[in-house]
């Protein structure tokens, strides 16, 4: 790659959501915003080779996608009429809210507005936020690039013909809101993370990546929240053990068979900073928050043999309270196992089987149970059930092995 | 901005004394916060006529509602509100009122 290639792909990432945030500010349209924006980096894409990247690439960009934009809008010559909506929707001055008040911030709330499908706020927020295009993100989860795009555009006119807003939520609606933008980048995370569909790789970094980068973006929009740095440190904690997680033939290895040395420690050293600065503020955690300080118990070990289970069930209690999941308490009845003993775990997971038995997780535990208390018939079973219901190429590498390993 | 709020029943005429109280208390919230526009209760969906005067002769006339469904419109109302997100909490409000699911949906 040149550098120009380089300069091109950085300031991408910096510049994208500021230049559609500011267009969609300007004109109040997402698709005239959007489409001017990838003009802009198209043009820089050409030019910049030849002529050099401009002192103030961001400035560039923003300047060139305005031409375009308004180019735009005077070719389909209804200009009085976008303009004068632009004014009603968008031209009203941004209410004091005591927050930072960054346009891309107020794209991200709209991006993940309540009244879109989650599946439309994904797509949205990594085209608008991240900037993907309408293909990678159409890979990114193994749909049509078709279905894809007319999924973005039906979402940029039900946002234009509703009116749902472009701004930063009151203070008294930010901590649900912000809940359900950190929603939308954690199933990023975790469709990267824990990669669905037979053909597909069992991790796909690139979502994990952008996950992690737009969190990281939020964090500095929102440093105040706990909830932000919760999710941003549990991502980074489970990232760091990326490459120790699936052998050479693709297979899944179990946290307590890793090799604890293929982690990365600058990521856990980041990870466990953030869980401890959020543990200085004394305020209770949220969910996110109290994920990551499990997280951090796991990487804090290094030795699978010293994880601190009691601190890891003691966590999971905490997260009982905030969180009523069937698969909060499916983790910790596997936690449990560890410090009572696999036939109190299994109790407490049989109890789960009305909501969880399509889950493949909650069979997978449970064939892990009954393994080691050698009921190797029922195991066989369970590991059956779980291999059927799993999506994930490695986890079924991973569960088949176990299952053929049961001596019968 | 105006938004229609369509009332889902899959009942006719089945609104309590205390809905009724909560609907009246909430219309003059409403009123009061400058986002009444119209409001209304609807008959049963079968007391419906469908009509069609596209062709040449006469209007064609058929009883009944054009869409059988297990569910449908009881009532509605149409707000003014300045964006969706206000559009939502009054509906939310409203919701809660009438004790029945709405359907929120904007003007062109």
């Amino acid at each position: 790659m040149s550098d120009v290639d380089e300069a091109i792909t950085r300031v991408h990432h910096e510049e994208w959501a500021r230049v559609v945030a500011s267009l969609t500010r300007r004109f109040g349209d997402l698709d005239i915003a959007e489409e001017a924006a990838a003009e802009a980096f198209a043009a820089a894409v050409e030019r910049w080779p030849a002529d050099g990247v401009p002192p103030n690439p961001g400035a560039w960009l923003t300047t060139t996608a305005n031409r375009r934009a308004i180019d735009r809008i005077r070719r389909e010559s209804k200009r009085d009429d976008k303009q004068k909506e632009a004014q009603m929707s968008y031209g009203e001055p941004p209410e004091p809210l005591g927050v930072i008040d960054d346009e891309r911030l107020r794209l991200i709330f709209t991006c993940c507005h309540p009244a879109l499908a989650m599946e439309t706020r994904v797509a949205l927020t990594l085209r608008m936020i991240g900037g993907l295009t309408v293909p990678e993100i159409a890979r990114g989860f193994l749909v049509q690039e078709t279905a894809m795009g007319q999924r973005i555009t039906r979402a940029k006119a039900k946002i234009k013909a509703a009116r749902i807003p472009y701004r930063v939520p009151s203070a008294e609606d930010l901590p649900g809101r912000v809940s359900g933008v950190l929603a939308v980048l954690f199933l990023v995370f975790n469709e990267g993370y824990l990669a669905t569909g037979p053909d597909t790789d069992p991790v796909r970094h690139e979502l994990t990546a952008e996950a992690i980068r737009l969190t990281r973006l939020i964090r500095v929009l929102l440093p105040e929240d706990g909830e932000v740095a919760g999710l941003l440190a549990l991502m980074l904690l489970i990232d760091a053990r990326r490459t120790a997680r699936v052998s050479a033939t693709g297979e899944l290895i179990a946290l307590r068979d890793q090799d604890r040395g293929a982690w990365d420690t600058a990521l856990v050293a980041e990870g466990h900073r953030l869980v401890r600065e959020r543990l200085a503020t004394r305020q209770p955690p949220g969910r996110y928050q109290i994920l990551a300080a499990i997280n951090a118990v796991h990487t804090s070990a290094r030795d699978a043999a010293d994880t601190d289970w009691s601190q890891v069930v003691a966590l999971y209690d905490q997260l009982v309270r905030v969180d009523r999941s069937p698969i909060v308490a499916l983790n910790r009845a596997i936690a449990v196992a560890e410090l009572d003993g696999p036939e109190v775990a299994l109790a407490t997971i049989d109890r789960l089987s009305d909501k969880l038995s399509g889950y493949h997780a909650y069979h997978a535990a449970r064939a892990d149970l009954l393994r080691r208390l050698g009921r190797s018939q029922e195991s066989r079973a369970a590991y059956d059930a779980a291999i059927e219901l799993a999506e994930n190429t490695a986890e079924v590498a991973y569960l088949s092995r176990r299952r053929d390993q049961l001596v019968s | 901005m105006q938004y229609l709020i369509s009332v889902i029943d899959h009942r006719t005429g089945s609104a309590t004394a205390e809905e009724m109280a909560a609907i009246d208390a909430f219309n003059e919230q409403l009123m009061a916060g400058g986002h009444w526009v119209f409001a209304g209760g609807l008959s049963a969906p079968s007391d419906a006529t469908v009509i069609d005067a596209r062709g040449d002769g006469e209007p064609i006339f058929t009883d009944g509602p054009y869409l059988e469904s297990k569910e449908h419109m009881a009532g509605f109302w149409v707000f003014e509100a300045p964006d969706l997100d206000v559009a939502l909490k009054l509906a939310a409000a409203a919701s809660k009122a009438c004790n029945r699911r709405l359907e929120v949906r904007p003007f062109l």
